[in-house]
């Protein structure tokens, strides 16, 4: 019997691992790929060859310091900084809305988040020209506030989704025994729902983080400059050494650097979201 | 130390259900009140309107004379247990036992709350886990935990909210005494709410007997089992609960089901001019007619009855009687059941014996009921027609005493 649990164990753990691989490999490939295409001289582009015969970091050199700079480096501090400050945001505002459904009773709660599962699901395509339109005329057109804003209205509702959803499972007991012990309103909310909303608010802000991260069509359509133009744009506006050449290597270096902010993003917030916080808190 | 007084509340909800109905009740300082009663009474909303996570639609909430409808759970110096601990998870033992000191209000330095937070882990044996979170806690620690953090307050009285509904039975066992001795050594006044009759008749100086949200009777646990004031609380203190055999006056005796049954005269006078009315008899008064002396047999009545099935639970053991059930009390009988969270009240006694009894299941056997104790109920009103109320006043006089002894008592040990 034992031995037969093991033997089933041990199946089912390579079948695991067999999944894993496949799903690592079909993933992590074109990432390689890029990687290999990023270390390629200029002359290697199109060997045919999935590795470079002589690794170089020219491509890399190219957009730091080369011709792509100029377009490279402020397109990642835009990046960066539009999509963090959006992302904070995001975090505070869907904190603070999530909480009040999950934890009060007001009139138009449910058409909250019907509002909220609409905008989400509302095409970003059929609204950036218009948007293109009144950003011009208030003068928020390439500007940081200018994307911003729009990122909010993807990172909002989903936000605000995921918050709910892990308020609901704090035991509304815990903030009342609070209230018993001496806290205030607030007290109770900072030093008791807010130690425990913690991974919920972590993977949000993983979310929200990875949305404006990742978003092209606003980034392309609301900005023309470096002044504001997040690198997904500006990959975009690359171009080669001549006009014979394409910038497949600048594109492909800069595609790798743009990955890593993600990597840290992800090990940073990973380590606050363990599951099972609550465990203990109530029940025997 | 404080009193605290329920005058007339009342609790409705949205819809104007009345989840609580004018409740009045006056709990003397270092006194230890149960609300009990079936699911859906009200005792928790009750409670919870106490310590003032509900709000009181009318009626006054009084501690120590003032009155505190309006004021907010954390100014009104309760402390309470909740049913599911509602520990802080993500805080150690020491730390959620130290939570209430170190809110603004009652800010104390650091030294006096580890002196607290010591002195309420060795009285709790916590010591070893003091360190640890909640999460890796058993239930029973995570239980005394919560009691930790109520006593380190100094509060005005503690609130138990089902606090040992969680527990195993053993566990259950220990957790009450363990309450019981501490209440008798703070000398604080406690609310207790429960389901289980146990804790209810064990821990209670008082017990508050609620059905729908309407305080049945209060008083102590001897004066509840001896002279419960209506059918409804009969039938729901004391276990096996207490049989009712529909019953006419004839010639002197009480014609039942079980055959005619000689009962004293105060009970036929109660009787008197109904043409039908509830006989009330606990397990316990029936017995195995061989085995009763001689000396008592003339109290009750003999008779001869078939034993459905017996279970032996080695102290005692109890058989099962079936009868023929009376239309007219069939409907009383089974709104009965339904308030006390059954479904409908089969016809069939529950007698016990003593374990030395050869009755089994399947046998005729001859059967003893004392009279003396048996009550007799109204079949409209389901009020008790043969309650003593000085009697039972002189039972909740002597519990009162034995309180203050053994507060008494407590006080010197320490």
């Amino acid at each position: 019997m034992a031995a037969n649990e093991g033997k089933g164990k041990g199946r089912r753990g390579l079948l695991w691992a067999v999944i894993t691989i496949v799903v690592g490999l079909y993933t992590l490939f074109p990432v390689f790929s890029i990687l290999a295409t990023s270390l390629k001289p200029t002359a290697e582009l199109s060997s045919g060859k999935l590795l470079p015969s002589a690794p170089t970091l020219e491509n890399y050199q190219s957009i730091f310091a080369g011709a792509a700079s100029d377009l490279f480096i402020p397109a990642l501090i835009n990046s960066l900084g539009i999509t963090l400050i959006s992302t904070l945001i995001a975090v505070v505002l869907s904190t603070l809305c999530a909480y009040a459904i999950a934890r009060l009773d007001f009139p138009g709660k449910r058409l909250i988040l019907a509002a909220a599962l609409g905008v989400s699901i509302f095409p970003v395509i059929s609204i950036v020209t218009p948007l293109f339109n009144l950003w011009r005329q208030i003068g928020l057109y390439d500007t940081w506030p200018g994307l911003i804003i729009p990122y909010l209205s993807l990172t909002l509702p989903i936000s605000i989704y995921t918050l709910s959803a892990f308020f609901q499972q704090i035991p509304w007991d815990l903030e009342q025994a609070a209230q018993v012990d001496g806290a205030t309103t607030f007290q109770a909310f900072r030093k008791v729902i807010v130690p425990l909303a913690a991974p919920g608010v972590f993977t949000t802000a993983i979310i929200a983080f990875f949305i404006a991260w990742n978003d092209f069509v606003y980034g392309i359509s609301l900005t023309s400059t470096g002044a504001a133009r997040p690198v997904p744009a500006a990959l975009a506006f690359f171009t080669g050494a001549s006009q014979f050449e394409e910038p497949t290597g600048a594109i492909s270096a800069a595609a790798i650097i743009v990955t890593i902010p993600v990597i840290i993003i992800v090990m940073l917030f990973q380590r606050q979201i363990v599951s099972g916080l609550t465990q203990g808190a109530v029940k025997g | 130390m404080s009193t605290i007084t329920l005058k007339n509340i009342v609790k409705k909800y949205g819809d104007g259900f009345p989840a609580v109905n004018g409740v009045s009740i006056d709990i003397a300082d270092g006194e230890f009140i149960i609300l009990v009663g079936p699911s859906g009474c009200g005792k928790s909303t009750l409670l919870r309107m106490v310590v003032g996570l509900e709000d009181i639609t009318s009626g006054d909430l009084l501690i120590d004379g003032e009155r505190v409808n309006e004021v907010a759970p954390r100014d009104r110096n309760l402390a309470m247990v909740f049913q599911n601990y509602a520990l802080y998870p993500h805080l150690t033992v020491y730390e959620n036992i130290a939570f209430p000191m170190r809110l603004g209000k009652n800010k104390l330095s650091e030294d006096e709350i580890d002196d607290k937070v010591r002195l309420a882990s060795a009285m709790l044996d916590l010591d070893e886990h003091l360190e640890r979170k909640p999460g890796n806690l058993s239930g029973g620690q995570r239980q005394r935990v919560a009691m930790g953090r109520a006593i380190v307050r100094d509060a005005d009285a503690f609130l138990f909210d089902e606090p040992l509904s969680n527990l195993d039975a053993k566990l259950r066992g220990q957790m009450r005494t363990q309450i019981a001795q501490l209440q008798r050594r703070l000398g604080i006044t406690s609310i207790y709410v429960t389901h289980d009759q146990t804790e209810a008749m064990t821990l209670g100086d008082r017990v508050a007997v609620l059905k729908k949200g309407e305080l049945q009777q209060i008083a102590s646990p001897r004066e509840l089992y001896e002279q419960p004031t209506n059918l409804f609380v009969a039938g729901f203190i004391g276990a096996p609960s207490m049989n009712f055999l529909p019953a006419r006056v004839e010639g002197g005796r009480m014609q039942t089901p079980l055959g005619a049954l000689e009962v004293p005269q105060r009970l036929l006078d109660a009787a008197e001019g109904k043409d039908v009315v509830l006989l009330g008899m606990r397990p316990e008064h029936f017995e195995d007619a061989k085995l009763v002396d001689e000396a008592i047999k003339p109290h009750g009545t003999t008779f001869s009855a078939r034993v459905s099935h017996s279970e032996w639970l080695g102290n005692e053991q109890y058989g099962y009687i079936e009868y023929e059930s009376d239309a007219k009390v069939k409907d009383l009988l089974d709104e009965l059941a339904r308030d006390l969270d059954g479904d409908e009240m089969e016809p069939q006694i529950v007698a016990s014996f003593d374990a030395a009894s050869r009755i089994r299941g399947g046998d005729d056997a001859e059967l003893w009921v004392d009279g003396r104790r048996m009550h007799v109920f109204d079949v409209e009103t389901g009020e008790n027609l043969t309650r003593d109320a000085e009697a039972g006043a002189r039972l909740t006089e002597e519990a009162n005493e034995e309180r203050a002894r053994e507060i008494q008592r407590a006080r010197e040990k320490d």
